[in-house]
């Protein structure tokens, strides 16, 4: 089953007065519980794509539906009623909410879903506890290193279940040591949990990591690659 | 506490110096306000009472048209059942009678058209402050007759003094020539020179001898226990006091309609302080304005990324105001309290104004004021700081809901 169903995507915006084409009609198939890297250099439209798919952005032309919702009918705050409660999103900068500690920033996601309190606490510590971050729960992002920063942004997403995990280069400012570690702790939520996880990555780790790897190159699909099971 | 309120506390103190510097400035000028109106309305008050309590009254019963146009036979005839209905009010304090006719008052060497009044010493004494003002001579009491008391100005202009001799000449009430001569027992001084330079006033039962006022008055002069009892007071009294015995139209005149200067000076003086209070604001405003649009600026990363993970526009909306809500409350608040202590404290011990003693004297004020507390002083300036800083808030609270997610977690 295809979580997301994208067509002929096309997205251009402008550098100062240069119309920048990121993406040329992309068309992509993402199945259930995929494991995949959007790969490519600087300026093939990873992240734009990325973006699309996570509704954040929206294309000049095409179609995009993600868990049978097409974005082409969907209102901004039912877009954003989508991201919560079937997207998770993770940075390259972490993007932790700063005035909230590890917990009350996984918390917060639940707090919008309106789960109640005990087991918003509940489940934010337990998975906490799997991200390996046990004991740091009340320490703001300023307090944490920045491992420490993307697990709890990684706990953050998917700690409410999501269908789809997009993760923009999340290995780009760690350390191999700790983005090895972060990898196999998102695999494991793919296996454990088949939570569908998109990468945009020009990192080799993440791309040995994945088991789709669909390469761009100016806006267009240059290879797909899949790899065998 | 909602993680929504948590939040706008802890994004306040992110920046703590600017959020000090912006709570400072929402908190000065809400103490400016609650004192200085507080200091207006308080001058206002001691304003009102000096001057009325010096000639006018809080308020005055007269015969209808008298007022307007000073005529002799405009005259209430039987003062004294006004009289019993005025000691039923428990509210007025005192209340006098009065009589004036214009004559001619010459000296040995001048002669000059002016008003003379006709005043019952004992009870006038209680109404006005005239005997308190007397600076050369003594105040009239109850056994004299042809004795005055006269303005210092009106003095000067005269070239008498006390114990010289004046003669008056004028129209009494039936049209006949109205004279006498009277003794100058003592000269005042009021510091408000139109009425030291045109006042004279002779014991009223002279006066009603000399012009024939056959016991009528025209003006019953009373003074409240409060400057606010004088509406409630003037109403009551007009409603009982529509004709007296002989059929005259009765009319009851409070203070602003007796110094109509007065009032137009007060308005005067509050619309030039408003012009000033509403510059006050306008520059909090956009201090707010600025610290609001900086923080704004600085987060639309933050902003974006919320975005993303599903916070909907009108949340985060909401999450800015309230930071700013909590920061000008705690701005109002604090400056609102402590402008509110300042001006306790300064009611007690009054304000010294040596330097402008001779415009306050002109309004027959001490050269000390006190301001005066009260709701709307102590609610009206902070009330409008926080309404107007709130409105400046909304703009850059506005520029949120418009973010794109996208777009906003690129800007650095």
């Amino acid at each position: 089953m295809n979580i997301v169903n994208a067509q002929n995507i096309k997205k251009s915006y402008f550098q100062g007065k240069m119309q920048v084409h990121a993406l040329r009609g992309m068309s992509v198939l993402v199945d259930q519980s995929e494991f995949m890297a959007l790969a490519g250099p600087s300026g093939s439209g990873k992240t734009t794509m990325l973006n699309i798919i996570g509704g954040i952005d929206s294309p000049d032309s095409g179609t995009i539906v993600v868990d049978n919702n097409d974005y082409a009918d969907m209102k901004q705050s039912q877009l954003a009623d989508l991201r919560l409660k079937k997207i998770g999103f993770v940075f390259q900068a972490y993007n932790l909410i700063p005035v909230l500690s590890a917990q009350e920033n996984v918390e917060y996601i639940m707090l919008l879903q309106g789960v109640a309190a005990s087991e918003r606490k509940e489940k934010a510590i337990a998975i906490l506890d799997d991200v390996g971050l046990e004991g740091k729960y009340n320490r703001r992002p300023s307090e944490l290193s920045g491992g420490q920063q993307q697990r709890v942004a990684v706990a953050r997403a998917i700690v409410s279940n999501p269908a789809i995990v997009l993760a923009d280069e999340p290995t780009a400012n760690l350390d191999s040591k700790t983005g090895e570690s972060l990898l196999d702790m998102m695999k494991k939520m793919n296996q454990e949990k088949n939570v569908t996880f998109i990468f945009s990555t020009h990192d080799n780790m993440v791309m040995d990591y994945a088991k789709r790897i669909v390469k761009l190159k100016d806006g267009q699909i240059e290879e797909d690659i899949v790899k065998e099971k | 506490m909602s993680t929504d309120i948590k939040m706008a506390l802890r994004n306040l103190f992110r920046s703590p110096v600017r959020t000090m510097l912006t709570l400072s400035a929402i908190a000065f000028a809400s103490l400016i306000l609650v004192f200085m109106l507080s200091f207006q309305l308080g001058s206002y008050e001691a304003m009102v009472n000096s001057s009325v309590k010096i000639h006018t009254g809080h308020f005055q019963v007269q015969a209808k048209g008298y007022n307007e146009k000073q005529n002799m036979r405009f005259a209430i005839s039987l003062p004294n059942d006004i009289a019993e209905k005025l000691d039923k009010i428990k509210k007025i304090q005192a209340y006098t009678f009065r009589a004036n006719g214009f004559s001619l008052v010459s000296s040995k060497n001048r002669t000059r058209g002016i008003l003379v009044t006709g005043i019952d010493p004992e009870r006038e004494a209680w109404v006005s402050t005239i005997k308190t003002l007397v600076r050369k001579g003594e105040y009239l009491d109850a056994k004299d007759r042809d004795k005055a008391l006269i303005g210092s100005l009106l003095a000067k202009h005269l070239k008498v003094s006390v114990n010289d001799e004046l003669t008056i000449l004028g129209q009494g009430k039936d049209g006949s020539i109205a004279a006498g001569v009277v003794t100058i027992k003592g000269i005042f001084s009021s510091g408000i020179d139109e009425f030291d330079r045109a006042s004279i006033q002779i014991p009223l039962n002279y006066f009603n001898d000399v012009f024939y006022m056959q016991g009528s008055v025209h003006e019953i002069v009373c003074t409240a226990e409060s400057l606010y009892d004088v509406k409630k007071i003037t109403q009551e009294l007009a409603d009982d006091l529509q004709k007296d015995q002989k059929g005259r139209d009765i009319v009851v005149l409070d203070w602003k309609e007796l110094v109509p200067g007065l009032v137009q000076g007060i308005k005067l003086d509050l619309v030039s302080a408003i012009i000033f209070y509403i510059i006050l604001i306008v520059v909090v405003a956009f201090s707010i304005l600025n610290t609001f649009l900086m923080a704004i600026l600085e987060r639309t990363k933050e902003f974006g990324v919320m975005l993303a993970l599903g916070v909907k526009p009108s949340r985060l909306l909401k999450l800015v105001l309230m930071e700013s809500a909590f920061m000008t409350l705690a701005g109002v608040v604090i400056g609102g309290g402590a402008g509110a202590l300042l001006t306790l404290w300064f009611m007690t011990h009054g304000i010294n104004l040596a330097g402008a003693s001779e415009i306050l004297k002109e309004y027959g004020m001490s050269g000390v004021v006190y301001p005066k507390l009260s709701l709307i002083s102590a609610l009206a300036g902070p009330g409008a700081v926080l309404l107007i800083t709130l409105c400046a808030a909304l703009y850059p609270a506005l520029k949120v809901k418009k973010l794109v997610p996208a777009v906003a977690i690129k800007s650095a």
